[in-house]
């Protein structure tokens, strides 16, 4: 996808657009807000990874007026802050996803293939499939195989955001705000727990694994 | 105008100023005292006046002029008497013990409206002319008041009374008054002597202590004498703040050490894994996963210092637009349904108990992390350490708070280190194997701060129980 990165720390900007291009994403890099503005504005972006301290045009301010133009492609914020309310006045400003430095690098990318599949897919399917896990998001049933399983009420909002992102890398962190609610980090591996277990009930007894362990990012969940 | 240098003292000061009020004051009181004793006794002379004329006349209406000359004659001789004196129509003095007196008086009829001058017989014996208003007022000669009483006959009748009686009783006060006044000066010297003194070389004293503390020597402390004045509980709070301030000073150094420990430690660790992967084998698999170490090393740093950045946020103060009116029961319910898969896998059945909703007004996300970390906290201490390990959460509101207690029976914290426990990275010597920051009570403690509530440790015999105490809905503002 075709992403612009809007930072000014040189060294960081550099590292990232490397990564991105691994990864195999077309990245241009933005060193301050008012060009940052001005090349999203004109560009064709997907995805826009802005930071929130820039010279000449503050990203906030960068988010704001692309949303007040209409610009709709979704917006990750980066932000060394650490305040009770960052997140809070980053969504609110227009972005999309907000992400406190430092952070993984696998975070980023899960995050980002996230946000360009979510600005993708305007429809919303009743049934999620994959292979022979069937989750009907109607009437609160998982099938596989043809065969019921019974989940708790958490269990079965943690396999929808699986299988909703199916094929992509989930972290934990995005785990616990998306399925939880919440944007803390718990010190123990409680997101590990609740997906052994879930993995425990969806695979039992069938011979294909489903819920894949990426090591060093997260989770993914992938037939065959 | 530059005040002497004596003067810059406080005490000198305040001695001159009640000097100078106490001096008015008399000054005053002095004054209102002379003018009413002058104005009663001028009514008593009157009054005395009065009656000798009544009685005169009385005299003369029974033996007319030769009767009231013999009267006058022998009241005159009297020791102390009034003054009289019988004149005829012209003014020439027939009888009486004046012997001159200022023109103009005998022309008058009743009361002299001001004191005049006057000589008795036998004052100078010397028969001088009668003294000009000028000379009487000069030299003082006697002044008096008097009653003119024109008789039928047109004679005329003079009963007058000396007024140096209130003349000596003005000169007796203005002793007095100058008198008290020196007195005065005097004492306010010797106050300021002993007393300012004593006062100035105790604050000197302090100042000299506060000095040396200031030098660098936090340890001392202001001299208390055994009085229990002022000065003394000056001293004593003084004492008090340098106490405090060298508790916060012993605990900062404290953390720094903490810090040098908790977070060098893992630093050390992380250099010699790459030192050690870049000197070792040319294995990509090991060196692979000798990176994969570093960066969850790093990741643990990370943790530890976005923990210390937040505590010193949330330590830096409330902020009313980060909270809102959320329900405790369904925070604990979702922190209960978090934990409790890890609690099951660890042997620690977790158990909530909660009445019913609690609305407090607070931030969802910092509760839920304050939390979460001492429901974690409780699950690492207890695991493995009791036969049945169990932690359980509840929700109890109490006058004016509501409490989420947290109480687990695992080995708890010593009653004498329960205060220590909640101090940043303070990790007691018997959990520092166990992974972590050494952060979770203190964050807790503060996000409690945060909320104007409070964390308390307690023992649960066994075990610890943790209180996280908010001030109760309405309360709060």
């Amino acid at each position: 996808m075709k992403i612009l990165l809007i930072e000014d720390d040189r060294e960081a900007a550099d590292y990232l657009e490397r990564a991105l291009n691994e990864a195999g994403h077309t990245t241009h890099v933005a060193g301050d807000g008012e060009t940052g503005f001005t090349l999203a504005d004109g560009g064709d972006y997907d995805v826009l990874i802005v930071d929130r301290m820039l010279p000449r045009r503050d990203g906030l301010s960068v988010v704001a007026g692309l949303r007040a133009r209409g610009q709709r492609m979704p917006v990750l914020i980066l932000s060394a802050l650490g305040e009770v309310d960052d997140r809070v006045t980053g969504l609110k400003a227009g972005g999309d996803d907000y992400l406190t430095k430092p952070f993984a690098l696998s975070e980023l990318l899960a995050r980002i293939e996230v946000l360009n599949r979510r600005a993708g897919a305007g429809d919303v399917e009743t049934v999620y499939r994959a292979g022979d896990l069937e989750l009907d998001r109607l009437s609160h049933t998982v099938r596989r195989a043809g065969r019921e399983i019974a989940l708790q009420p958490r269990e079965f909002r943690l396999l929808e955001y699986l299988m909703r992102h199916a094929g992509q890398v989930v972290t934990r962190t995005m785990l616990l705000e998306n399925v939880w609610d919440y944007h803390f980090d718990p010190q123990t591996n409680v997101i590990d727990v609740h997906v052994s277990r879930l993995r425990g009930k969806i695979e039992k007894g069938f011979d294909k694994p489903l819920l894949h362990t990426v090591r060093g990012a997260g989770y993914m969940l992938k037939a065959g | 105008m530059r005040l002497p240098a004596i003067m810059k003292t406080t005490a000198a000061r305040l001695s001159a100023l009640y000097l100078l009020l106490f001096g008015a004051c008399a000054v005053l009181l002095v004054i209102y005292m002379t003018s009413i004793s002058v104005r009663i006794i001028a009514a008593q002379n009157q009054e005395t006046i009065q009656e000798e004329a009544r009685n005169l006349a009385r005299a003369y209406e029974r033996g007319g002029i030769p009767r009231l000359v013999r009267v006058v004659e022998q009241r005159a001789r009297q020791p102390g008497a009034n003054l009289y004196l019988i004149a005829d129509p012209n003014g020439r003095i027939l009888s009486g013990n004046v012997e001159s007196l200022q023109p103009g008086v005998l022309e008058l009829e009743g009361w002299t409206q001001r004191p005049f001058a006057y000589e008795r017989y036998g004052d100078n014996g010397l028969g001088q002319r009668a003294p000009t208003p000028e000379t009487a007022r000069g030299r003082l000669a006697h002044t008096a008041m008097a009653l003119v009483i024109r008789l039928p006959n047109r004679m005329i009748l003079l009963v007058g009374r000396d007024l140096g009686e209130p003349e000596r009783f003005r000169r007796v006060v203005q002793r007095a008054l100058i008198l008290a006044l020196a007195f005065m000066g005097i004492g306010a010297f010797v106050i300021w002597f002993f007393v300012g003194r004593a006062a100035l070389r105790r604050i000197d004293s302090i100042s000299a202590a506060s000095q040396r503390i200031m030098g660098g020597d936090l340890s001392g402390r202001l001299p208390v004498s055994a009085a229990g004045d002022e000065f003394d509980r000056l001293s004593d709070n003084l004492n008090a703040m340098l106490t405090r301030i060298s508790a916060l000073n012993e605990g900062l150094k404290q953390v720094s050490d903490n810090i040098a420990h908790d977070l060098k430690t893992p630093l050390t660790r992380l250099r010699q894994r790459a030192e050690s992967a870049l000197a070792g084998s040319k294995d990509k698999a090991a060196l692979r996963e000798a990176l994969e170490a570093a960066i969850a090393e790093s990741d643990q740093l990370i943790r530890t210092f976005n923990a210390i950045l937040m505590i010193s946020r949330l330590e830096a103060g409330y902020s009313a637009e980060s909270t809102d009116r959320i329900d405790l029961a369904g925070i604990i319910a979702d922190v209960a349904e978090l934990y409790e898969p890890v609690a099951e896998e660890r042997g620690v059945a977790l158990k909530t108990r909660i009445a019913g909703p609690q609305t407090v007004t607070a931030n969802r996300e910092l509760v839920a992390q304050a939390l979460s970390n001492v429901v974690d906290n409780a699950i690492k201490y207890c695991a493995g350490h009791a036969t049945a390990p169990a932690v359980s959460i509840a929700l109890e509101k109490t006058e004016g708070e509501v409490r989420i207690v947290i109480a687990d029976n695992g080995p708890g914290i010593p009653a004498g280190d329960r205060k220590r426990a909640t101090e940043r990275f303070v990790r007691l010597e018997a959990s520092r194997s166990q992974p972590g920051s050494g952060l979770g009570l203190s964050l807790a403690r503060a996000v409690m701060t945060f909320h104007r509530g409070r964390l308390e440790l307690a023992d649960a015999d066994p075990g610890l129980k943790v209180a996280m105490i908010f001030p109760a809905a309405g309360a709060a503002s």
